[in-house]
């Protein structure tokens, strides 16, 4: 074990951001993510990266991506309003199969909303935020823990798949204090994108012939070739062929679809024998944790299911849980957005109601005990 | 000796897109013999670029070529540049995509003075798209989207870059070639933020709306002959009789310290964190 902290999420973000080997930051300044900038600005140069502070929150994510095609891991954070500035160029990402981490520390509300107060508004647009058909990875951090080590996480799913991964949290967790043991280095593993092994005039960039997750040279060492953000074939050139054009739409869905166990994870509370189960993410689900044991104390089999990796969404276990509860409640903080994939996963089995709040205020323990009441009625 | 294009071209790729009559092909040819007279390793070179006729400049090259968002060529360079500051990073940029959509990354780049070359190619109009205004479409021009003639005013790239702190801006036209080859190899080999403003002609979808101005692509290129003038003669010339004239040459030329330096300096040889 290494040494111990007693940090906030945010900065376990920036220590897990470097345990994972992140050398550069790109970023712009806004509530509540701001302290993962200032802590890179001040660790990066220290173990040979770079951190910069760019225009905005555009110009951050494009930065982020030039820098991982030249080789190095690399992450922006931010929060609501930076989180839609950044949709386009995610979807660029997505569609070159470039890998980059993003850090949403969501906030309350729509527009400016709530910059200080926590909500959960923001696990559509992780989803679907960018344009066009695109694959998506989020992963819902609840406690400073938990931010350390899916940071790391997100950054060996992006490199592993060639894909953008969100990390997505919210206020709460980015700013609270908890007590957190470093891992030492080689206690948790880190994951390298494959490298093209082939002769430089061989080389396609996205070459099916060594899989769905091609190998990836770098800007500069030797493989000239061509990346654009036009739907392309297998030698990054654009391409106007429908057959080519289905494949790799195919192909960049494909490659997280059929390599689910790599990529879901979910945690199951005092679910063995539960009767009513909530689902619920981030702060919010500590919060239910301990509401299903006051519930339990009432003598209800109360249990909590929270999706970890929140995209792709977990419906071959949310569709099992329904086999073994009475009732689903689904408690977020927004106007329901998580309800409509669990009532899609749940397929009627049973009955899933929905608990919203998105007042800027967290969902006290109190709110979701009563809740479990109502569901064992 | 001719110059040996071939080496530098993606052949398999060609013909390009651009229509006949246009001058990116004159602005793409002075580039690659601007990179081969700087002798960079061909390896060693990035072409970064947004989107619109210009931006499809990278398919065509043979060099890391890499074809971005509208407007955001200048900060996926910046990011390339600072993770490997060794890479040569060129930035080919539409009038458009480099001074509207752009704008903002453009005069950031500027002031930051980070070691990008950046080529824009003004023909002043939204060619890709069918001949909509740009922010260098001049006033009262016609336009798909200003058909009763422009009521904005344009912009001067050079003007703006000058004053939002590059160190290295010159301008030159498709009309005059063997000066686009010296200003793009000087402006690569600047050490620090370098704009060199080609000015170009687009028949199809500017050219074509303006007859009475210009009948062919000939008449314009002729305007470019004619309305420019050299930076020395400009020094001699008042206010007035610049008006409507385009400057050309190198136009402002200072050392200032390059961003990536910059960061090693502050961050201290030894690379540790700065102490609490």
């Amino acid at each position: 074990m290494g040494s111990v902290k007693f940090i906030q999420g945010n900065e376990a973000c920036a220590e897990g951001a470097l345990y994972a080997g992140c050398r550069f930051f790109g970023g712009y300044p806004i509530t509540p993510s701001s302290e993962i900038a200032e802590i890179l600005a001040r660790r990066l140069p220290g173990v040979g990266g770079r951190f910069v502070q760019m225009e905005d929150e555009i110009a951050s994510i494009a930065a982020t991506i030039g820098a991982s095609l030249a080789g190095t891991k690399a992450m922006t954070a931010t929060s609501g309003p930076g989180f839609s500035l950044m949709q386009e160029n995610i979807g660029f990402a997505c569609l070159t199969e470039i890998p980059i981490v993003i850090v949403n520390v969501m906030r309350g509300g729509p527009s400016t909303g709530m910059p200080t107060a926590p909500g959960q508004g923001d696990v559509m647009q992780a989803r679907w935020g960018t344009h066009g058909d695109h694959p998506a990875i989020s992963l819902a951090p609840m406690s400073v823990r938990e931010f350390f080590e899916e940071t790391v996480r997100a950054f060996n799913l992006s490199e592993r798949f060639r894909t953008p991964v969100t990390v997505l949290t919210e206020e709460i967790v980015g700013h609270t204090r908890e007590r957190l043991a470093l891992p030492e280095p080689g206690d948790l593993e880190l994951i390298e994108r494959v490298k093209p092994t082939v002769p430089p005039a061989d080389y396609r960039p996205y070459d099916t012939g060594f899989g769905d997750v091609p190998p990836m040279a770098n800007f500069g060492d030797g493989y000239r070739f061509h990346v654009t953000g036009l739907v392309h074939a297998e030698d990054g050139f654009p391409t106007n062929e429908p057959s080519v054009i289905a494949a790799k739409e195919r192909r960049i869905h494909d490659k997280l679809g059929k390599a689910r166990d790599e990529i879901d994870r979910v945690d199951e509370y005092l679910l063995d024998d539960a009767e009513v189960a909530m689902v619920a993410i981030c702060s919010t689900a500590r919060a239910a944790r301990r509401a299903a044991r006051e519930a339990r104390e009432q003598g209800i089999k109360a249990g909590v299911f929270r999706p970890v990796t929140l995209w792709p969404f977990p419906d071959r276990q949310v569709a099992a849980l329904a086999e073994r509860v009475n009732k689903i409640v689904v408690a977020e903080m927004n106007l329901g957005q998580i309800v409509h994939e669990v009532r899609r996963a749940v397929s009627g089995k049973v009955e899933v109601e929905s608990l919203t709040q998105a007042d800027g205020e967290p969902i006290a323990p109190g709110t979701l005990c009563e809740a479990f009441r109502e569901a064992a009625r | 000796m001719s110059f040996d294009y071939e080496r530098y071209l993606r052949l398999e790729h060609l013909p390009h897109l651009w229509c006949p009559g246009c001058s990116h092909g004159v602005v793409t040819k002075a580039l690659l013999r601007a990179i081969d007279k700087q002798g960079l390793d061909q390896d060693k070179v990035v072409v970064v670029s947004g989107i619109g006729c210009a931006s499809r400049l990278p398919g065509y090259v043979d060099f890391c070529t890499l074809h971005t968002t509208h407007g955001r060529a200048l900060p996926f360079a910046t990011g390339i540049k600072l993770a490997r500051p060794e890479l040569h990073v060129i930035v080919v940029s539409g009038d458009g995509d480099a001074l509207a959509i752009g704008g903002n990354h453009f005069i950031h780049a500027c002031r930051r003075n980070i070691d990008l070359t950046l080529v824009i190619f003004n023909n002043s109009i939204y060619g890709m798209t069918g001949g909509q205004y740009s922010p260098t479409t001049p006033h009262g021009a016609i336009s798909s989207t200003t058909p009763f003639g422009n009521p904005d005013s344009a912009f001067d790239a050079v003007e703006l870059a000058k004053a939002a702190g590059a160190t290295y801006v010159a301008r030159t036209t498709a009309h005059h070639v063997r000066q686009m080859d010296k200003l793009i190899s000087d402006g690569i080999g600047h050490a620090g933020f370098a704009v060199i403003e080609t000015l170009g002609i687009c028949y199809t979808n500017y050219g074509r709306r303006n007859r009475k101005r210009y009948r062919s692509n000939q008449d314009m290129l002729r305007e470019l002959k004619e309305r420019t003038v050299t930076a020395t003669k400009a020094e001699t010339m008042s206010a007035e009789e610049l008006d409507r004239r385009w400057v050309v040459g190198l136009l402002h030329r200072e050392e200032r310290p390059v961003y990536t330096e910059c960061c090693e300096e502050r961050t201290g040889g030894a690379r540790q964190p700065p102490e609490k």
